[in-house]
């Protein structure tokens, strides 16, 4: 399965990052084969709507499953029809996204069903 | 003439100078605009009857199922990502679209249209002494002012004018820009406070970036400390007007008393500030 764990580094051994629409980049990483590529995230800059254009983001790697630690609900109702689910990692501990593969392989990790916090974005324009 | 009446800093006195303000034009006839859509209180002062009404709002995308390709153009060019296309479906995000109109536009198939999303009202009407009075008030739960803001800017009067006086809103955010945009001179009202001093500094500096010339109301004069009088001398700007801290004027305002009304001996002070701004706005 193609996996995107969202990461504050460049490869496999970078740390999880628990933002989903923030996230600095992401790691598409094939759960069967292990290969893996990153890719930094154009919605980090978007002054808002970042979790709509970070979700269509992943959606065109091919993902079918995203790892993060926090969904918003414009990212939710974007992922959602794309047909990619949603998985949690604990955003408390240290965690790498080799770490978070080898949870998510281990079936550890929950499913998101709704958002998981309200959006951030409030009316600055 | 364009004269926005902006603070930074909410309760300065912004409307209480702008009405008085507006009272004080003479023989000029006066355009007045409320542009604090999220809270509208210049009528209160100046009971304009309000006889006309329109709805106002931006427009956003409808997408005609059919005639989509789902090619993607329209959520490559919505800067604010408020239109995806994930497969064969396309998401329409309300609270993130500015209603600019790009994804109507580049659309290939001619497959977006647009509907109105009302975000609030515009009114106007004259006061019994003639001023040419309108404001913007936005529906609650709405998230963005700036629409309505050009809307009402854009608004044509019923009566020619001469000076146009915009009441803005408190912050130093988008609608404040807004507000400013396109003004003559900036009419900057302050209170001698550490608060009132960080809120001036914020918005000299949207003033400075629009390049629009400013000078500045010191209201309550005499409370707090000597900070906004250095920071002033220092910035070059010129304080054209000071209001003591009166308990009568506090009492004529929460009555709806415009200061002028209250305190006549202010109307040579508000036309005398008036002259000032003409000679500074054309300089």
């Amino acid at each position: 399965m193609k996996l995107v764990i969202s990461i504050t580094g460049n490869n496999l051994e970078s740390p999880f990052d628990p933002r989903f629409g923030r996230a600095a980049a992401f790691c598409l990483v094939d759960s069967e084969t292990g290969e893996w590529s990153s890719h930094e995230n154009p919605a980090l800059s978007a002054s808002g709507g970042a979790g709509v254009q970070a979700a269509q983001f992943i959606a065109k790697l091919g993902a079918q499953a995203v790892v993060s630690g926090a969904y918003g609900p414009n990212a939710f109702d974007t992922l959602s029809p794309a047909g990619i689910e949603m998985y949690l990692a604990p955003s408390g501990e240290t965690l790498t996204a080799a770490d978070v593969l080898t949870l998510f392989k281990a079936g550890k990790l929950s499913k998101a069903e709704a958002a998981t916090h309200s959006g951030y974005h409030e009316g600055h324009h | 003439m364009r004269i926005v009446v902006a603070s930074g800093k909410g309760g300065t006195g912004k409307t209480t100078v702008a009405t008085s303000l507006a009272l004080s034009t003479g023989e000029s006839s006066v355009r007045f605009i409320d542009c604090d859509v999220e809270a509208p209180n210049a009528a209160l002062f100046l009971h304009p009857m309000l006889d006309t009404r329109k709805a106002v709002g931006i427009q956003l995308p409808v997408v005609d199922e059919a005639l989509c390709t789902h090619c993607g153009r329209c959520a490559e060019v919505c800067e604010f990502h408020a239109i995806a296309v994930i497969g064969k479906k396309i998401l329409i995000f309300p609270e993130l679209c500015h209603g600019c109109g790009s994804c109507t536009l580049i659309c290939p198939e001619k497959a977006i249209s647009e509907r109105l999303d009302v975000m609030g009202v515009l009114e106007s009407g004259m006061t019994a002494t003639g001023v040419d009075f309108a404001q913007g008030v936005m529906n609650v739960g709405e998230p963005m002012a700036v629409p309505i803001i050009r809307e009402l800017k854009k608004w044509t009067p019923t009566h020619p004018f001469e000076i146009e006086i915009r009441d803005a809103p408190p912050g130093a955010s988008c609608p404040v820009v807004e507000t400013m945009r396109g003004a003559d001179f900036i009419l900057l009202v302050t209170e001698p406070t550490p608060f009132g001093l960080h809120d001036l500094k914020q918005v000299v500096g949207i003033t400075r970036e629009l390049g629009i010339p400013s000078g500045v109301v010191v209201n309550r004069d005499g409370i707090g400390d000597n900070a906004v009088e250095a920071y002033c001398a220092e910035a070059g700007l010129p304080i054209l007007m000071r209001i003591p801290m009166e308990r009568r004027f506090a009492e004529a305002i929460a009555s709806g008393r415009t200061l002028v009304e209250a305190a006549p001996e202010y109307r040579t002070a508000f036309q005398t500030l008036l002259q000032d701004i003409t000679v500074r706005a054309a300089a």
